[in-house]
């Protein structure tokens, strides 16, 4: 168990190198069973992971550049422990729910690197690792869009790889003035997370820098008024790009900013609070109008899931125990139902070559069971109680209230826009008469299709109705991080507001 | 009346030389066996050359005493050491790239490799001074065998390269000859270590002269470094050049001329002589941006990438700015990192020859030839593309620990602006460098045949990139004891 950690971010990347000499037609299968044991090999991390433990666990340490304070350090807590099992999961569905035929074999083993990077970048603790991950990450899903899209798929490539490189670019200078300012303070170089976490930085550097680490992680997740290369991103991918685009690459931003920016500029953070949730709010308001406009319904999720993660960032800025938990729990409810949207949508495309809503209409008595399945997931997006939307919506809002009723009830309005477009969409693709002839004899979900869709509805459902183990594991953790937070916080507003945020509930 | 002269063989400190020594013995001995023997092969050649090379390495690392020697013109500190190493390295790496598929002209003839090692003489000369005189020999040396080298290539083209880097190099040493004049007539001597105290004790004054002196010399180091505005030969010439061939010239001259700017400008530098580092950052910037924003527009793979290593030139100017050990520790990571990186891009090119200019009437390596060149030909394109990936510095391959370490040292010293400028830059360059990469992994292919890219393939060259690649990808694991071992070196001598 010791080097569990090293097992689950270089696993992948093995498998993929040895997939290189895979005949192309069982690589399919060879993917899927690497995916299922690295799914299992973060199901037993889980399983050994102490939830009575707020800590960093399984961690490991070696010195990769010692002279410059780099290393490479991996460790797991209760924040990014369910985060990596949503990309061994999502990974593993997305890969079931395959049936690209085209050059499948180069497909395969640029989704294990891929997950390789996104794990990677959960686990590191050592930022310039982080940001070896963060960056390469963005490879795989270059070659995902720009080689297996559609339409204007190299448009939308080079948009999405440019737009996150170039906003990682100050997070470069921004990471080195750091690891100089620990460099000043304390005669070493370090470039790991927990010494940084140790160091108190003036109130005017940390605006700097809470600025550069911002423009990264705002990009990333997408924030208004970086989001324009989301819906290109996803309206050219293919199905297994978006699955992985939407459920886990968003996350990294929003992650990102649990990691980093609030407990290392607590004060910038406080500071900047009120912008940053106006912009959150403007997120979850207009992206939800704009998804109501939408023709095509991969746009609708695409936007829908702009509208969530301004929730979610909402949910990390209310900074106390129910706003971060609830972020986290949305994240990972994120992941799992646009995933599963985005890959329903997959299904109709695949039988009928659009994703245009006008083309459809009256698919429930064609497709009994793809739409059930679909409703299902669209309660759960919805936000309906005790489906796993719910949950993670409920909480973040919560936790925001404390800071401001009034941006949490725009915010709240959010929802029923988000009610709005999902039915609307709903209504004009599932009922109604068959108006179009080749909607008459579609052919319902497959066994593939089932396979890889009914793990993810038994999850909507059971997490839905019982989040609490997931829930109690990762509040301890965050838990742990506030006390961080206040414990470094310079100014007294900072130290004022992070009480006030905290009390009121009981939780401390 | 002059006395008597006595000089005692001990305090010469011949050593020094021998490196030097070994090499030019080695080119002499080249032309004289050809002299006698008739039809010598190409693998001949290549060996003898590479066996002299090694040779050469083998004495450079077996220095150790002295830095100083004959009439203490000859310095070979720890920043010496390393360049000569860099410079025989890439010779190594260079010179087995002969060996191609195809037949090629210049390399039936000894005295490609005699000129060849003979320049290789030149450029360690000119690393191993701080004696103008030396530095300008050395270099003139160094040019003039390479202006043959690439016009021995027998193209049109080659010739149009050849003639424009004489031309612009004359020009070049017309101004490092004023430059040295300047300074000599305001300090009365010709060593650096002499001119940097006799400046200093004189407060820079009169600073008209100084800043002429600093001027010439900038545009003189500016033509080898390949540094705006005196870079305009820099794809001409590399165009006209066959790609290895290129590719070495991208890496050694300018590490000779970074070994030059270092020394020079540190006399102004470590007295923080505002107006010197003023230029220098404009100089940087200027450079930079202009060569990625002018690389954006390429059409062809070879232009694009010479164009890259000016703009790699004007990352590395900002380190000479900034001096220091970190600094300059951080040029030398550098450009070990990107030396690796960058033959192996020019290899690749090479590798991809062809007699004729299939696809462009314009261009050898336009960039719709490499179109679709991920499902002819996988491997070949996935190594191109880790080399691009790693030219533009993206983690974790070799040329971005170089890059991390470089604005690193920006950043300590205070100039945040100018790493933001920096990163900026590099946002910028990718761009360019993934439009290679779109062309192969995302296009559809104009031909079945992959044989087209590995025309010019040889078991030899396949050897050179599987080395090159493969300090490029693991380049995370080289960095900490290549970085103590400059560290080391750089501090010995004093920087």
């Amino acid at each position: 168990m010791e080097h569990i950690l090293s097992l689950i971010v270089f696993f992948p990347l093995i498998a993929g190198l040895f997939g290189l000499v895979i005949n192309k037609e069982n690589i399919k299968t060879f993917g899927i069973t690497m995916a299922l044991i690295e799914f299992i090999f973060s199901i037993i991390l889980w399983i050994g992971f102490d939830s009575t433990n707020a800590g960093y666990q399984f961690v490991q340490y070696a010195a990769l550049i010692p002279q410059f304070g780099v290393s490479y350090y991996l460790g797991v807590d209760g924040i990014s422990l369910f985060l990596v099992i949503l990309s061994t999961l999502m990974t593993l569905i997305s890969l079931i729910g395959l049936n690209i035929k085209k050059d499948i074999k180069n497909l395969v083993i640029t989704i294990l690197f891929l997950e390789m990077t996104l794990v990677g970048v959960f686990l590191s603790l050592d930022m310039i690792l982080f940001y070896i991950f963060w960056e390469l990450s963005l490879i795989p899903m270059l070659y995902i869009i720009g080689a297996w899209g559609s339409g204007q798929r190299i448009y939308a490539a080079i948009k999405f790889f440019l737009y996150t490189f170039a906003g990682s670019a100050l997070m470069l200078v921004g990471i080195l003035y750091l690891g100089y300012q620990y460099y000043l303070a304390t005669g070493t170089w370090s470039f790991s997370v927990p010494d940084w976490y140790l160091l108190v930085l003036p109130f005017k550097t940390q605006l700097w820098l809470f600025g550069a680490f911002f423009l990264a992680f705002a990009v990333k997740v997408p924030m208004f008024p970086f989001h324009t290369w989301l819906p290109y991103a996803h309206g050219q991918a293919p199905t297994i790009g978006s699955v992985l685009l939407a459920a886990v690459m968003l996350k990294m931003g929003t992650y990102a900013f649990i990691r980093f920016s609030l407990p290392l500029f607590p004060d910038a953070s406080v500071y900047f609070l009120y912008p940053i949730a106006i912009i959150a709010t403007i997120m979850v308001i207009y992206a939800a109008m704009v998804a109501y406009a939408q023709k095509d319904m991969k746009q609708v999720i695409a936007y829908s899931s702009i509208s969530h993660m301004g929730i979610i960032i909402l949910g990390i800025f209310a900074m106390n125990a129910e706003g971060l938990t609830g972020s986290i729990f949305l994240m990972l409810s994120h992941g799992i139902v646009s995933g599963a949207l985005f890959m329903l949508v997959g299904v109709i495309y695949d039988r009928r070559h659009t994703k245009l809503m006008s083309e459809f209409g009256g698919l429930a008595t064609v497709m009994p069971r793809y739409a059930a399945i679909f409703g299902v997931l669209m309660m759960a997006a919805v936000g309906l109680p005790l489906t796993i939307g719910f949950v993670g919506e409920f909480l973040s809002l919560l936790g925001f209230y404390r800071v401001s009723w009034v941006i949490t009830m725009f915010a709240g309005s959010g929802i029923i826009l988000g009610a709005v477009y999902m039915l609307t969409m709903f209504r004009k693709s599932f009922f109604g008469k068959v108006i179009k002839e080749e909607n008459k004899n579609l052919k319902d979900l497959d066994k593939r299709e089932f396979a890889a869709l009914i793990p993810l509805v038994a999850l909507v459902v059971i997490l839905g109705v019982y989040p609490k183990p997931i829930l109690t594991t990762i509040d301890l953790s965050v838990k742990k991080m506030i006390n961080l937070m206040e414990k470094k916080a310079l100014l007294p507003d900072t130290k004022e507001f992070l009480v006030k945020v905290n009390s009121i509930g009981g939780t401390k | 009346m002059l006395g008597p002269i006595s000089v005692n063989i001990a305090s010469l400190n011949l050593a020094l030389l021998t490196p030097m020594a070994v090499l030019a013995f080695g080119a002499i001995a080249l032309i004289c066996i050809d002299l006698f023997v008739k039809n010598l092969s190409k693998s001949f050649f290549v060996i003898f050359t590479l066996l002299f090379i090694l040779l050469d390495f083998t004495v450079l690392i077996g220095i150790n005493g002295p830095s100083r020697g004959f009439f203490d013109v000859l310095l070979v500190d720890g920043m010496s050491v390393l360049a000569q190493g860099v410079i025989l390295i890439s010779s190594v790496l260079f010179i087995i790239t002969a060996l191609s598929n195809k037949p090629f002209k210049e390399f039936k003839k000894a005295e490609y490799y005699t000129l060849f090692m003979f320049m290789i003489i030149g450029f360690q000369f000119m690393v191993a001074t701080d004696n103008l005189i030396l530095i300008f020999l050395g270099l003139e040396t160094a040019s003039l065998s390479l202006y043959t080298l690439i016009a021995l290539h027998n193209r049109n083209k080659a010739f149009e390269a050849a003639i424009k880097y004489f031309t612009m190099g004359a020009l070049a040493a017309g101004f490092f000859a004023m430059a040295s004049l300047i300074l000599y007539a305001l300090t009365g001597s010709i060593e650096l270590s002499v001119i940097s105290k006799v400046l200093i004790a004189r407060n820079f004054a009169p600073g008209v002269f100084v800043l002429a002196g600093v001027v010439f010399m900038l545009i003189a180091l500016g033509f080898k470094l390949s540094i705006v505005p005196t870079h305009t030969w820099t794809p001409d010439v590399y165009e006209g050049s066959s790609a290895p061939l290129a590719g070495y010239m991208s890496v050694v001259p300018k590490i000779a001329g970074l070994v030059v700017a270092i020394r020079f400008f540190d006399i102004f530098l470590s007295s923080q002589i505002v107006w010197v580092q003023n230029i220098l950052i404009f100089l940087a910037v200027i450079t930079m941006t202009l060569a990625n924003i002018t690389a954006l527009v390429q059409e062809d793979v070879k232009r694009m990438l010479a164009f890259s290593s000016i703009a790699h030139a004007g990352f590395v100017l900002t380190a000479i700015m900034v001096g220091g050990t970190q600094a300059n520790s951080a040029i030398f990571l550098y450009w070990i990192l990107f030396m690796f990186t960058n033959i192996g891009a020019f290899t690749m090119l090479w590798i991809a020859r062809h007699k004729r200019n299939l696809w462009d009437t314009r261009y050898q390596h336009p960039f719709a030839k490499f179109s679709g060149m991920a499902k002819v030909s996988p491997m070949m394109a996935t190594i191109f593309g880790i080399f691009m990936f790693t030219l533009a510095g993206m983690p974790p391959f070799s040329v971005f620990w170089g890059k991390l370490y470089l604005i690193s040292s920006v950043v300590d010293s205070g100039h945040t602006v100018l790493a933001v400028i920096m990163v900026t830059n590099s946002a910028i360059a990718i761009y360019y460098y993934m439009k290679l990469i779109v062309y192969m992994f995302m296009k559809d292919p104009i031909t079945e045949d992959g044989n087209i890219y590995e025309a010019n393939s040889s078991t030899p060259i396949k050897v050179i990139v599987g080395i090159t690649l493969f300090f490029t990808v693991t380049a995370a694991v080289f960095v900490q004891p290549i970085l103590s071992f400059v560290t080391q070196m750089i501090q010995s001598s004093g920087y």
